[in-house]
């Protein structure tokens, strides 16, 4: 590997473990981030001529940790913190370096924060994205999220929020959040809300480099498990989600022979031992519902039985109307399009999705498969006004055309 | 009596009256001067500077759940019931603190960290 190469493969292993430790050690978001920039640009400096040292890493902690010290030591204002960190700063050792990127996780995702907030600070500090391509991902300016993760960092010093992983009583809930924020992130990549971008690649990469981080760091873990199980089994149907025109193509549609297999065969083997702890949660049984459709040779043998019976556990554990929707999906291939339309009635009934294209495209598709085109199309025409992505839209007008009367005289 | 004494100011900021004092209006001074005079008669009993809205942090209690809002309760509407100076070792304790006061689950508590 060339000297570019090998700093530029230290940036993505180290940046956030180096932003961490000078979280730790400095106390202020800014001069950390400042300061571990600080030891790339020198690394791009000396690593020509000096070669690449045998431990990146802690090559990049000391060297950013050096420029700290050196930047408190001419503020008076930090002077204290130079002497608290002097006295219990002395170097790292050789052979190994902290690391502080759960505690940056964890504080990253604190619920004190805006759910925008935190996933701009998790794409910054943790994963090391540059704030224009995290404006870019979310398309608003650099200008605004370089605003955006500033104001978060002053923040979290200014409202005392801790650097820490929560203690233990905390610690479930604050562990739903990290959770939470990473699948917003994948979700964000891998189906963007609006706009003309089906797939936005990069973010749903990010996510799971960011949850196999986590798996890492808390092995004991069954849920982060899941959550890593369930992005990669998402990820595996990548390629077949979307057709070369940039059309939506359902699961029962969908060529099966592009799914990644490897990447399935993973994602099964993490769901497995994350499993046998005997502790499931949402995401583990969300992975379970994915693995039953990855590991079905084509959609007619799919098992809808056993993933009307995991939507039924996971509507014990996070109740839902979004879960109940799904369930009604699964209740329809299992025991027929009646039973499944019932329970999207039900929810139509309640009102808790009005507004959600979701509700009246399912139902649209049920009353599809009925032959009750009418009433079909009528649902389709109001999924229609309330799809958010121009793929969808498409796919739900091509939906609408089958159902409506053919006008064979204008053609 | 005593009274709580809120010391407001628009999110801009309004530029200082320099107008020199006519009828009741007293003689300007500053923040510092104003602290010594009011310690020395026994009048003010604890003050300090908090942080701006955007460091602050309203915790409710809904549904048996703890909520957090990055950002004010207080619109000039709502009423300010009371007060309470807490110390602590970071938000987490106060966010603790703050979710046990009962007003939490009707009402909301408003944590503004002081100026230090």
């Amino acid at each position: 590997m060339n000297v570019d190469g090998a700093v530029a493969a230290a940036y993505r292993a180290e940046w956030g473990r180096v932003v961490a430790t000078l979280i730790r050690l400095t106390g202020d978001w800014h001069l950390a981030e400042e300061c571990a920039q600080d030891a790339f640009t020198r690394a791009v400096e000396r690593w020509p001529a000096d070669g690449v040292p045998a431990r990146p890493g802690a090559w990049l902690t000391t060297t950013a940790r050096n420029r700290a010290l050196d930047r408190m030591r001419r503020s008076s204002v930090e002077a204290e913190k130079l002497r608290e960190a002097a006295a219990t700063g002395e170097p790292p050792p050789v052979g190994d370096f902290p690391d502080e990127r759960l505690e940056l996780m964890f504080t990253c995702a604190h619920p004190a924060l805006t759910r925008e907030a935190q996933v701009a600070l998790i794409l910054r500090c943790l994963a090391g994205l540059g704030t224009a391509e995290i404006a870019r991902a979310f398309l608003v300016t650099e200008h605004t999220m370089g605003q955006r993760l500033f104001r978060a960092k002053s923040r979290i010093r200014n409202a005392g929020i801790p650097f820490r992983v929560p203690p233990p009583h905390l610690l479930p809930a604050r562990l739903s959040a990290v959770l939470a924020v990473l699948y917003l992130l994948f979700n964000e990549g891998y189906a963007a809300a609006s706009g003309p971008d089906l797939l936005r690649v990069d973010l749903a990469d990010e996510a799971v480099r960011l949850a196999r981080l986590l798996v890492t760091l808390m092995p004991d873990e069954p849920e982060a498990a899941g959550l890593l199980a369930l992005m990669l089994l998402h990820d595996a149907r990548r390629a077949s989600r979307v057709d070369p025109a940039g059309d939506l193509v359902t699961l029962e549609e969908q060529d099966r022979a592009t799914w990644d297999r490897p990447r399935i065969a993973e994602a099964v083997a993490v769901l497995d031992g994350a499993l046998r702890r005997g502790r499931p949660g949402p995401y583990q049984v969300q992975a379970a519902v994915a693995a039953v459709h990855a590991e079905a040779p084509d959609a007619a043998s799919t098992d809808w039985p056993q993933i009307a019976g995991l939507y039924a556990r996971l509507a014990e554990l996070t109740p839902g109307p979004v879960v109940e929707l799904n369930r009604a999906v699964a209740v329809a291939m299992a025991d027929g399009p009646e039973a499944g339309l019932r329970l999207v009635e039900g929810l139509a009934a309640g009102g808790a999705l009005a507004g959600y294209h979701l509700l009246p495209a399912t139902g649209a598709d049920l009353l599809r498969r009925l032959g009750r085109y009418p009433e079909a199309a009528e649902a389709y025409r109001r999924a229609l006004a309330l799809a958010p992505t121009d793929a969808e839209r498409r796919y739900l007008a091509r939906r609408l055309r089958e159902v409506e009367p053919q006008d064979a005289a204008d053609r | 009596m005593r009274y709580l004494m809120l010391v407001c100011v628009a999110p801009t900021g309004e530029p200082a009256d320099p107008g020199r004092p006519v009828g009741t209006a007293p003689a300007e001074i500053d923040v510092d001067t104003w602290v010594e005079e009011m310690d020395g008669r026994g009048a003010r009993l604890i003050g300090e500077r908090i942080r701006p809205v955007g460091d602050s942090t309203t915790v409710r209690v809904r549904g048996g759940e703890i909520l957090l809002t990055d950002g004010p309760f207080a619109e000039t509407k709502d009423l300010i019931a009371g007060f309470d100076v807490i110390e602590c070792a970071d938000l987490d304790e106060a966010v603790e603190i703050a979710a046990r006061h009962p007003m939490a689950r009707g009402g909301a508590l408003e944590l503004r960290p002081f100026w230090e």
